[in-house]
């Protein structure tokens, strides 16, 4: 195969309140490559999140993926069943939550998980099951871990926890990890490892990796391209390094420049004004229009589509009109 | 640094917590007292009108540290000079009382920290009528739109009840109630940490623009490198209960000297992407029931030397290490 190993067209995800139909995902598409590290980014409500649940079919009611498709290897995994999407899950793409203590149970000793995934999903012996656990938890650097195979998830510290639920995630050998927030619970210490041993395993397996977060320096960190998401739609996708060092969207300017930086201490931060808007109250237009210190007229009245050049995508009138 | 005497001093500041269970269950098991140490000698100066940053890991004692800076928790050993007036023994009720009025506390929960049935005029006035700073409902009211002004909000946000703003506006009605009581002393606990980048960037030009303007004392507590960066003057390192670093924010983040500090730095994402050769730390902050003998970053630290297992080394020159680091000096093996 040659196509891309995960494809997005067109996602669009609403929810039914009392007060109507609200549209969180509008438009997304995007691609993934064999063993690449997709960032995605976003303040709370863009919908980063959203978009993870929807690819592996956890969107919860009220809220129902609308229109669009996703491909995995080329086949649509948006209309299986949640009987074939509970196979999908696990084996093809495994998934890291911000908090170790979702993804495990807490009345399991934390080998039993393992072995149970590793049965589940590959087949194995419960002795051969349980020798790639030991396997997988040494892999992913918990000390003795012969002895610690039979300990509780309360018995592991927040950054030990989130190394077993990487050995949960990817023991399986998926093809795809999501990866929601995986550090932002644990301190910066932690953090840093945390990435680095997502970043070594999902290479070393050859997984790809759709990495979710609010935290820019993560992304500059672990990500070989980002996706800069804005109430709902994607606003500007590329290469890490261009979109860091050069966003070209208006927002994503603005989100480059408000991060205070280690190195100086200027007098104020870059400053843009206002906050995302609500789902219940999108602009007809552009959604950043309102915030955006480089409107044109049609910017209030229609939204600009993510247009691609390259590898670089940008939505933005101004920039299209450039 | 002046002459004068600082805002605030903190000296030797302890706080024990006794988890040890009951007594009599203790005779039974023949169990030991379990004590916490969570504060373990602490001593730093706030000159007037600057910020001093504290920045620490989960379980560093930074917020029992500003509890008790506050008053809101006793120390168990030490004490908090404000202004040259000890928080724990005021010379009279009415000197507590106006020493209260002086310190306010930013949490870092706005959600949490304002009743959401109040509407924000009412929470803006309280401490208003509480302390009589203004006479009648007029001039209270008067004050609470200036007040609402001076933080970023309009006049009109008085009538509307908290849930009916954003998280940085929360934000701002908690500033604007901590000033109502016309502080002098702001004690910031993670003031940004539940806002998203765009809004925490207002928050924090904010609080700068404040300061010049008010003349405010800062104490700042925050795991957030980046945000201790930008607001403080003077920052203070904190590991399992004690300074491990203290200096000016620029030379701390031009040449750390405790190798912790240097790893805590290094941890910290690059933007610049300048593939700057950088050291992880191994390990996770120990857990402060069981703290290491000697000094308690030894079991992490790679310039570790027998002495740094047996002696906690004090604090001198800003730093608590017995083999800091000089201009240059590589903290040890690269990763």
């Amino acid at each position: 195969m040659t196509g891309p190993l995960l494809e997005v067209r067109d996602l669009v995800v609403d929810f039914q309140t009392r007060r109507g139909k609200l549209r969180a995902l509008d438009g997304v598409s995007f691609s993934l490559a064999r063993g690449e590290t997709l960032g995605m980014v976003g303040e709370s409500g863009a919908g980063k999140s959203l978009a993870g649940s929807a690819i592996v079919g956890l969107v919860d009611p009220p809220g129902r993926i609308a229109g669009g498709e996703i491909r995995l290897d080329g086949e649509r995994i948006d209309r299986l069943s949640e009987a074939q999407m509970r196979a999908v899950r696990g084996r093809r793409i495994g998934i890291v939550f911000q908090d170790p203590l979702t993804s495990l149970d807490p009345l399991m000793r934390v080998g039993d998980q393992l072995v149970e995934t590793l049965r589940a999903h590959l087949g194995l012996s419960p002795a051969r099951a349980r020798e790639r656990a030991i396997a997988w938890l040494a892999e992913v650097g918990v000390a003795a871990a012969e002895q610690r195979i039979d300990s509780y998830p309360h018995e592991f510290s927040g950054g030990m926890r989130q190394r077993v639920v990487i050995a949960l995630a990817l023991c399986a050998e998926p093809e795809l990890v999501i990866a929601d927030e995986p550090t932002t619970a644990l301190d910066v210490s932690v953090q840093a490892q945390i990435v680095d041993l997502l970043k070594t395993l999902s290479r070393r397996h050859g997984a790809a990796v759709l990495l979710i977060t609010h935290d820019m320096g993560v992304i500059a960190e672990a990500a070989d391209r980002v996706a800069v998401m804005y109430a709902g739609r994607i606003v500007e996708i590329g290469p890490v390094r261009d979109i860091v060092q050069a966003p070209r969207h208006p927002y994503a300017r603005g989100l480059m420049a408000a991060i205070p930086s280690l190195h100086a201490r200027p007098d104020r931060l870059a400053q843009m004004p206002g906050a995302m808007p609500r789902l219940s109250a999108l602009p007809a237009g552009c959604a950043f229009a309102p915030r955006c210190p480089d409107v044109l007229g049609r910017c209030a009245t229609e939204r600009p589509g993510l247009e691609l050049s390259g590898e670089r995508g940008i939505a933005c009138w101004r920039e299209s009109s450039r | 640094m002046s002459a004068s005497p600082p805002y605030l001093q903190v000296e030797g500041l302890r706080r024990d917590f006794d988890l040890s269970r009951a007594a009599l269950l203790r005779a039974l098991t023949g169990e030991p007292r379990r004590i916490l140490r969570a504060v373990d000698g602490v001593d730093f100066a706030i000159p007037r009108g600057e910020t001093f940053g504290l920045v620490g890991e989960s379980g560093s004692g930074k917020s029992t540290l500003a509890k008790m800076i506050v008053g809101l928790l006793p120390p168990s050993a030490g004490r908090t000079l404000i202004d040259g007036l000890d928080l724990a023994a005021p010379p009279s009720t009415a000197a507590r009382r106006a020493l209260r009025r002086r310190i306010q506390m930013v949490f870092q929960d706005p959600y949490a920290s304002l009743n959401p049935r109040w509407r924000v005029g009412a929470i803006i006035a309280e401490p208003i009528g509480a302390f009589q700073l203004r006479a009648g409902r007029a001039a209270i009211a008067a004050r609470v739109r200036e007040l609402l002004e001076l933080v970023g909000l309009s006049a009109a946000d008085a009538r509307k009840y908290p849930h009916e703003f954003s998280g940085g506006q929360r934000q701002r009605i908690a500033i604007a109630r901590a000033l109502a009581s016309e502080a002098e002393f702001l004690v910031c606990d993670e003031p940004t940490s539940a806002l998203d980048v765009s809004i925490q960037a207002q928050i924090l030009n904010l609080l700068r623009d404040l300061q010049a303007r008010l003349g405010i004392t800062y104490l700042l507590i925050t795991h957030n490198l980046a945000v201790v960066r930008f607001l403080s003057t003077r920052i203070g390192v904190m590991y399992l209960g004690r300074l491990v670093e203290i200096a000016d924010g620029e030379a701390l983040f031009a040449a750390p000297r405790h190798p912790y500090s240097r790893m805590l730095l290094d941890a910290t994402p690059d933007l610049a992407m300048t593939g700057r050769g950088r050291l992880r730390i191994g390990g996770e902050p120990p857990n402060p029931l069981a703290p290491p003998a000697g000094c308690g970053f030894h079991p992490r630290c790679p310039r570790a030397q027998p002495r740094c297992r047996i002696e906690a080394p004090a604090l001198r020159n800003g730093v608590a290490c017995h083999d800091p680091l000089g201009a240059g000096d590589s903290v040890g093996a690269a990763r």
